[in-house]
């Protein structure tokens, strides 16, 4: 199938937080047609693989009712909480850091969610 | 029509709007407002409050705001809910009826308080009677660390916010009851829920989710769309309006500021979600996978279906140790070649702090503009960058590497890279760093002590 290779920023919104030294990222679909997408393309592995170095391990799991998947980044907050040293201590915009990763889209969605001025 | 209750959250955390809870009472119809100030971080920042002073350690802003509310809720029958007690609800309810009584409203407010979450006179008796507070995260027994714990509060459920309510208490003070029992709790004792109807307590569990963030679920902080979310400036906290059935549909006042739709309820739902399957709280297991969403109307999304299990024979407890002290440090660098300058700058000050002999447990540098929230994800910044914030942070267990760490920044102006600002602040401060320890009790060795107070 022909595919086109586009940012999750364009296909998916998010939001973070934190539990001790994991941040959390929730990821909802723009639509139902894309949640499956992200379903298949947006494996645990692979966010492991975006944010290597900068995570210990990554779970995931699936919210079809939300069209959400939600992401689990283990030691990836310099110790959570009071401890971390880091601006974003406590997760907030780890979301949009899962945003800059690419997966490959049919082309048909990919033609339907891509921004206008693309 | 069935009865239907409005429970109105005002507070997000400690620290959040202070206009809102006035807003929520006098814009519009409600019967409840719930105010959630406490986080994990937040106990750590009360209870060194409390070391200070006796009298502190709850969260101020909460009589301020009382006292221009109280009129209102005496004579709207509104009744308030609020875990601002934090680690000193005492002093809290004290403060709240000193401000009831200064406004010739004495015989008109009820205050509850909970007590019985503060387990730091008993500690030592659990550990000796077998509790081994092991930390969920790692393990370790608390003896490892057991002089340094400066408090221990358990997580309580709703029970007694409903047993205050029943007493007749129109304002309810707890400590640490958990976010969502403050919004389950008025909900189990207006529509007589068991506590063993698992599917209500999840949905009153969820609803109490979806609004104890305040605006996160109206239009704040939303991603989605962000841009079209109109009149920020103005923004309406949500509300939920619950019917016996256990579904329940959030909203705003008419009028007011922010969005509620599908995808800003959607943002909240996950937000510091884990195991969607497991929600797990002292009042049950509640199971974000059964959550149905629908747009109900403009700003009204209705939530349905929702399925929970029974609660676990455990309550969390929040133990707050003290662990070491850190400081962070700022410089500003300017073009042009800002980020080498800022490179440059945080080289020497590490060799600096090499030379001294100081030892760090961590030694973290960001580069505010380049990689500080997404890392190398930030890719390769613009040689051209108008400006770079250096940002470094130390930690250790002892005071003197850090406190010499704060003595170092400031000389780095004359002495290092040029085109550099934004010193004016002057020394950071040294931070303690009180730490989070949670563990798991079983609830029998805690509930029996749980107890409201009329004040």
């Amino acid at each position: 199938m022909a595919t086109t290779r586009m940012q999750l920023r364009y296909l998916a919104h998010a939001r973070s937080g934190d539990k001790g030294d994991t941040a959390n990222v929730g990821l909802i679909a723009l639509a139902p047609a894309l949640y499956s997408v992200l379903v298949d393309q947006v494996t645990a592995r692979r966010v492991a693989k975006h944010f290597k170095g900068m995570v210990s391990d990554v779970e995931r799991f699936e919210l079809p009712n939300l069209n959400a998947l939600n992401f689990l980044l283990h030691g990836a907050l310099d110790g959570g909480g009071t401890m971390s040293l880091k601006t974003d201590a406590q997760g907030k915009v780890f979301s949009t850091a899962l945003l800059r990763m690419e997966i490959d889209v049919p082309r048909k969605l990919a033609k339907e969610w891509r921004v206008k001025d693309d | 029509m069935s009865k239907k209750i409005r429970i109105a959250a005002g507070q997000g955390f400690w620290g959040d709007w202070l206009e809102a809870p006035v807003r929520q009472v006098r814009g519009g119809p409600i019967d409840y407002l719930v105010l959630d100030y406490l986080a994990e971080v937040t106990m750590s920042i009360l209870q060194k409050q409390r070391s200070r002073d006796p009298n502190a350690g709850y969260a101020r802003d909460f009589v301020s705001q009382m006292e221009r509310i109280l009129p209102d809720i005496a004579e709207r029958n509104i009744r308030v809910i609020s875990n601002a007690g934090g680690v000193n609800p005492r002093a809290c309810a004290a403060a709240v009826r000193a401000a009831a009584n200064a406004l010739g409203l004495g015989d008109k407010i009820r205050i509850g308080l909970v007590v019985g979450d503060d387990l730091m006179g008993e500690l030592d008796t659990l550990v000796s009677g077998g509790a081994p507070f092991a930390n969920m995260d790692t393990a370790q027994p608390l003896s490892d660390v057991r002089g340094q714990v400066r408090s221990a509060n358990a997580y309580l459920g709703m029970a007694p916010v409903v047993e205050a309510l029943r007493q007749g208490a129109n304002v309810v003070i707890t400590g640490r009851v958990t976010d969502t029992g403050l919004t389950l709790g008025p909900l189990v004792h207006e529509f007589g829920w068991q506590h063993d109807d698992w599917d209500r307590i999840a949905a009153g569990t969820i609803a109490g989710h979806i609004i104890e963030c305040g605006a996160q679920s109206s239009g704040g902080n939303l991603l989605k769309d962000w841009r079209s979310v109109k009149r920020l400036e103005d923004v309406g906290f949500p509300i939920v309006e619950a019917t016996a059935d256990g579904s329940f549909t959030v909203t705003k006042h008419a009028g007011t500021g922010g969005v509620v739709n599908v995808a800003s309820v959607t943002e909240q739902l996950v937000y510091e979600m884990g195991d969607p399957h497991e929600y797990i709280t002292p009042d049950g297991v509640a199971d974000f996978t059964s959550i149905k969403l629908k747009q109900a109307g403009r700003d009204r999304v209705h939530v349905s279906g929702i399925r929970g299990g029974p609660r676990t024979p455990y309550l969390k407890v929040s133990i707050a140790w003290f662990y070491g002290y850190k400081a962070v440090g700022t410089l500003v660098y300017s073009w042009p070649d800002a980020l080498d300058k800022a490179r440059a700058a945080d080289r020497i000050l590490r060799k600096r702090l090499k030379t001294l002999g100081l030892e760090y447990e961590q030694v973290l540098t960001e580069f505010v503009g380049v990689d500080a929230t997404h890392g190398r994800l930030g890719g390769v910044p613009d040689p051209e960058i108008a400006e770079v914030m250096l940002r470094v942070g130390v930690r250790a267990r002892s005071k003197e590497p850090v406190e010499r760490f704060t003595r170092e920044i400031a000389p780095l102006v004359l002495t290092g890279p040029p085109s550099v600002t934004g010193f004016a602040g002057g020394r950071p401060p040294v931070e303690e760093i009180v730490a989070y320890w949670p563990a798991l009790l079983r609830r029998e060795l805690i509930e029996p002590a749980v107890r409201v107070e009329m004040i």
